[in-house]
C-alpha cells in the first residue's frame, strides 16, 4: 500500500492527489452534503448515521446556534427563535412574502431582504443559511479528514439573480469556496443520467419543500443540455402541509392561535401528510396550550381534494417548459421525480397522467440532488473521472432594462444557454443630458413594476449632445453560475460604468470578509503570514502553468510577445524573492494580464483542432 | 483582441455561409466547441484563462443561438450582406398579409372567448405550417435568388407569426390553468 502524502499546510496539493470537494443540497426542509469517494457518490451522514440535516436553525438562550434535528425538536416550544424553511426568504423583501401571518416569525423590513428578529438579534436569511452550511461543512471536514477545496451548491433552477446571489453569499460566509452554483434539476439529471446511461429528452420534475422546478434536458453521450426550465420559487411540500393545517383550523373551528400552537399544528400537518403516503387515512391529535384537544381523521381522499389545486399549479410550468423547448409531452422519454414532496402518490399519479407514462422514482428523491452536485464538484475540483461530460445550463428568467414609460425591454431572453452576453444600444432623451440611469430587471412581464428589480446604477459624464445623438451601449453578461454583471459605455466618449449585480441588500464583499476574519476559525491564524503564503502559492502556480503552456504552444507567439511573457515571469520571480504580499500580488496580476492573449489563442487552437477531429471522425 | 472574433458564426463552426444548413452538424460543432471553452473546464485554472474562457464560451453560445433559429440566421446572413431587416422601423407590409393577420387575431380571440382549447391547438398547427412555408421562401430568396429585399420581408413576416404563436400559447395556458 502506498503511503499517504500530506502536503504542507497552505501549499496546494500535488496534481494527482484527490482534492476534497463536496456537493451541497441546501434545501427548504432538509439539507445534505455528499462527496465522491473512490469513484462513487455518497451522502455523508452525521455521527448518528443520519443523512438529512433538517434546515432548522435555533438561537438558544445561552447564545448557541443549534442546527438540525435538535433545533427541529424545539421548534414548537421556541418558535420565534427557531427558523425553519429560511430558503423561502432568501433574496426576498417583506412585500414578496405571501401571507406573512403564516410564519411565526417577527420580520424586520430591512432594505430589500427581510430579516428575522431572534434573541440573537436580527438575522438575515443569508446568515441563517450560512449556519446550516457551516454545519454541513464541518460534517464533511470531520468525515473526510481535511479541508475542502470547494463546494458545488445547488439552487432551484427557477431562482432569480437575487436568490442566487444570496445563496452564494451564504456559502462564502460559511467559509466555503463555491466552485459553482448548480441548478437542482440539472444536478438530479447528472446523478440519474450517469447511473442509467440515459439518452434522449428527459423531464426533471422537482417538487421540494418550498420550491418547484421543472427542467427539460437533452441527454446525449457526454452532454447534459438544458433546453428549458420553469417553475415556481414559492411552491412546495410546505404548501401541502399548510393546506392540511387550514383544514384542521376549519374542522376544529380554531381562531387566533399563538405561535406555539401554530407551529405544533403545522408539525402535525406535516406528519399527517407523510403518513398518507403509505396509509389510506391518519389520525391527527394535538393538545393546544389552552388545554383544548384536537382529534381529527384525515383521509387520502380529503387530502387529495384539498391539495388538488397545488398539483395543478405545477402543471402550468411543466407546459411552459415543454413549449419553450418546442416539444410535446409525447416526445419525452422519461420523467425523473426529485424532491421529498414527489413521494405523495397523487403527485406521481398526476404527473404520470400528464406525460402518459410512469415517472421514474428509482433514485431516492431526497438524495439525488446532493449526489449530482457531488459528482459535478468532483470534476470541477480537478479529480477527473474516467468519463468526462459537459453541462450546458440556461437562465430561467429573462433579463431586461427599464425604458421610457416604465416598460421592460428584454435583453437576454429566458432559457438562453449560459454563459451568455447581449448588448443593446440606447440613446439620450433630452438635449444636453449628461447622465443615464440603468435599471436592471428580471422577469417575463412588460411592466417594470411586475418584474424583479435587481439593481440600478447611473452612467455619468456623457458629453452634452442633442437628444438622440449619444450612443450608450449596455452589455449584460451572465456567467456559468447564472449570475449577471452589467456594463454601460458611451460609445463616442468611452465613458464607462459597470456593476456586478448585487441586489441592494446583498452583503458587500467587505462585510463578508470582515465577518470571515472575525469568525473563530481565523482568529488563531497569523493572517498576514497566511496571505503571503497564499500569494506565493498562487504565483508559483501561475509560473508553472505559463511555462507548461509555453512549452506546448510557444509557436503561437512571435519573438516580441515571447520576450514580454518571459519578462513578466522573471518579474514575478523577483517579486517572490522580496517576500512581500503586495509585490507578489501585483506581479501575479501583471503576468496574468500578459498571458490573456496567449490563453485566447490556445483556446482557439483547441476549438479548431477539436472541430477538425470531429470532421475526420464524421467522414 | 485575437483574430478569432472577426470570424463569422458560420466559419466558427466550419459551416458553409448559407441559409440551408445541416442542423445536426451545427449541433455537433457547437457541442464540440462549447466543450473546449466551457468555464467548467477552467474552474481551477488561472484568472486569465477563466476570463478568456468566459468570453469564448459566450461567443460560441451566441453563434449557436443565432444559427439555430431560422429567423435569426436569416437576419444574420442579411446583416453580413450589409442589409438591415429594419424590423422595428419598416412597418409597411403587403395589404394581403395585414388582412391575414387580422383574421388570425380574430380567430384566436374567438377561440379564446369560447374557451375552445382544441381550436387553439388547431390554430397553432396551422400557424406552424405557415411558418414552414415562409422559411422555405426565405431559403430560396437567400440561397438561390440572392433577393435580399424578399428575404428581409420574409423575416419581418416571420416576426409577426412569432407574436401570433406567443398569443396562442398564452391563450391556451390562460384557459387551462
Amino acid at each position: 500500500m502506498a503511503l499517504l502524502q500530506i502536503a504542507e499546510p497552505g501549499l496546494s496539493a500535488a496534481p494527482h492527489q484527490h482534492r476534497l470537494a463536496v456537493g451541497i443540497d441546501l434545501g427548504t426542509t432538509n439539507s445534505l452534503v455528499a462527496t465522491v469517494k473512490s469513484g462513487s457518490a455518497t451522502v455523508l451522514p452525521d455521527e448518528h448515521g443520519r443523512s438529512l440535516l433538517p434546515s432548522v436553525v435555533r438561537y438558544t438562550e445561552q447564545g448557541e446556534v443549534v442546527v438540525g434535528y435538535a433545533a427541529q425538536a424545539e421548534q414548537s416550544r421556541d418558535p420565534n427563535n427557531t427558523i425553519v424553511s429560511v430558503k423561502r426568504f432568501m433574496g426576498r423583501g417583506l412585500a414578496d412574502i405571501q401571507d406573512v401571518g403564516r410564519s411565526p416569525y417577527r420580520f424586520v423590513d430591512a432594505p430589500g431582504m427581510v430579516q428575522l428578529l431572534t434573541r440573537a438579534g436580527a438575522k438575515s436569511p443569508v446568515e441563517v443559511s450560512a449556519d446550516i452550511l457551516r454545519t454541513l461543512r464541518s460534517r464533511a471536514e470531520d468525515s473526510l479528514g481535511g479541508e475542502l477545496v470547494g463546494a458545488v451548491i445547488t439552487v432551484p433552477a427557477y431562482f432569480d439573480d437575487a436568490q442566487r446571489q444570496a445563496t452564494k453569499d451564504a456559502a462564502r460566509l460559511a467559509g466555503l469556496n463555491v466552485l459553482r452554483l448548480l441548478n437542482e434539476p440539472t444536478a438530479a439529471a447528472i446523478a440519474y443520467g450517469l447511473d442509467n446511461g440515459a439518452e434522449g429528452t428527459y423531464v426533471v420534475y422537482d417538487l421540494g419543500g418550498g420550491t418547484f422546478d421543472v427542467s427539460v434536458l437533452a441527454l446525449s453521450r457526454g452532454v447534459f443540455e438544458v433546453l428549458s426550465t420553469s417553475g415556481d420559487s414559492s411552491l412546495g411540500g410546505d404548501d401541502f402541509d399548510h393546506r392540511i393545517y387550514c383544514w384542521i383550523l376549519e374542522q376544529a373551528d380554531l381562531h387566533g392561535l399563538n405561535a406555539h400552537d401554530t407551529r405544533l399544528l403545522l408539525t402535525c400537518a406535516r406528519e399527517a401528510k407523510e403518513a398518507l403516503t403509505e396509509h389510506a387515512d391518519t389520525r391527527i391529535t394535538a393538545l393546544l396550550s389552552d388545554g383544548l384537544t384536537v382529534d381529527l381523521l384525515l383521509t387520502q381522499a380529503i387530502f387529495h381534494d384539498i391539495s388538488k389545486t397545488l398539483i395543478d399549479k405545477t402543471l402550468l410550468p411543466v407546459r411552459k417548459a415543454l413549449r419553450d423547448a418546442k416539444i410535446g409531452a409525447e416526445d419525452v422519454k422519461g420523467v425523473v421525480m426529485v424532491g421529498g414532496a414527489t413521494r405523495m402518490p397523487h403527485v406521481q399519479k398526476a404527473v404520470g397522467q400528464y406525460f402518459g407514462q410512469t415517472p421514474l422514482t428509482n433514485l431516492d428523491p431526497d438524495k439525488v440532488v446532493a449526489l449530482g452536485a457531488a459528482i459535478q464538484a468532483n470534476v470541477l475540483a480537478g479529480n477527473k473521472g474516467e468519463d468526462e461530460w459537459l453541462l450546458l445550463d440556461v437562465i430561467p428568467l429573462s433579463l431586461g432594462i427599464e425604458t421610457m414609460g416604465g416598460l421592460t425591454e428584454k435583453i437576454i431572453p429566458r432559457n438562453s444557454t449560459i454563459p451568455v452576453a447581449r448588448a443593446q444600444e440606447f440613446t439620450t432623451f433630452k438635449d444636453g443630458q449628461t447622465a443615464m440611469s440603468v435599471h436592471i430587471l428580471q422577469g417575463e412581464r412588460e411592466l417594470v413594476s411586475d418584474c424583479r428589480s435587481l439593481a440600478k446604477f447611473v452612467l455619468r459624464g456623457i458629453p452634452p449632445m442633442v437628444a438622440g445623438a449619444a450612443r450608450i451601449r449596455v452589455t449584460y453578461q451572465v456567467d456559468a453560475d447564472g449570475l449577471l454583471s452589467v456594463t454601460a459605455r458611451e460609445q463616442t466618449s468611452g465613458v464607462e460604468a459597470s456593476i456586478e449585480v448585487k441586489p441592494s441588500y446583498g452583503l458587500s464583499d467587505d462585510e463578508i470578509s470582515r465577518m470571515l476574519t472575525d469568525s473563530l476559525a481565523y482568529v488563531q491564524e497569523d493572517i498576514a503570514a497566511r496571505k503571503l503564503r497564499e500569494a506565493i502559492v498562487d504565483a508559483e502556480g501561475l509560473i508553472a502553468a505559463t511555462s507548461a503552456a509555453l512549452a506546448a504552444d510557444g509557436d503561437l507567439l512571435d519573438s516580441d510577445e515571447r520576450a514580454q511573457l518571459d519578462a513578466a515571469i522573471a518579474g514575478l520571480h523577483s517579486a517572490i524573492a522580496t517576500q512581500t504580499t503586495r509585490e507578489v500580488n501585483a506581479a501575479t496580476q501583471r503576468l496574468s494580464q500578459a498571458t490573456e492573449e496567449f490563453a485566447a489563442r490556445r483556446m482557439d487552437r483547441n476549438i479548431q483542432q477539436a472541430l477538425k477531429g470531429k470532421h475526420i471522425g464524421n467522414l | 483582441m485575437s483574430t478569432d472574433f472577426t470570424q463569422d458564426h458560420f466559419a466558427l463552426f466550419n459551416l458553409p455561409r448559407r441559409f440551408a444548413i445541416d442542423t445536426a452538424q451545427l449541433d455537433s460543432a457547437w457541442r464540440t466547441a462549447a466543450a473546449e471553452v466551457h468555464p467548467d473546464r477552467y474552474v481551477s485554472g488561472q484568472d486569465a484563462e477563466k476570463r478568456v474562457a468566459l468570453m469564448r464560451a459566450t461567443r460560441v453560445n451566441e453563434a449557436y443561438q443565432t444559427l439555430k433559429s431560422p429567423v435569426a440566421r436569416a437576419r444574420y446572413l442579411l446583416q453580413l450582406a450589409g442589409i438591415d431587416t429594419a424590423e422595428e422601423t419598416n412597418t409597411s407590409m403587403p395589404a394581403a398579409f395585414l388582412m391575414a393577420q387580422m383574421e388570425w387575431r380574430e380567430a384566436i380571440a374567438d377561440a379564446r372567448a369560447a374557451a375552445n382549447v382544441d381550436q387553439l391547438e388547431a390554430l397553432s398547427q396551422q400557424l406552424r405550417g405557415d411558418v414552414k412555408g415562409l422559411e422555405a421562401e426565405l431559403g430560396s430568396a437567400l440561397d438561390e435568388q440572392a433577393d435580399h429585399a424578399a428575404a428581409a420581408l420574409a423575416v419581418r413576416k416571420l416576426r409577426f407569426l412569432e407574436k401570433l404563436d406567443q398569443e396562442i400559447g398564452d391563450a391556451i395556458e390562460a384557459l387551462l390553468y
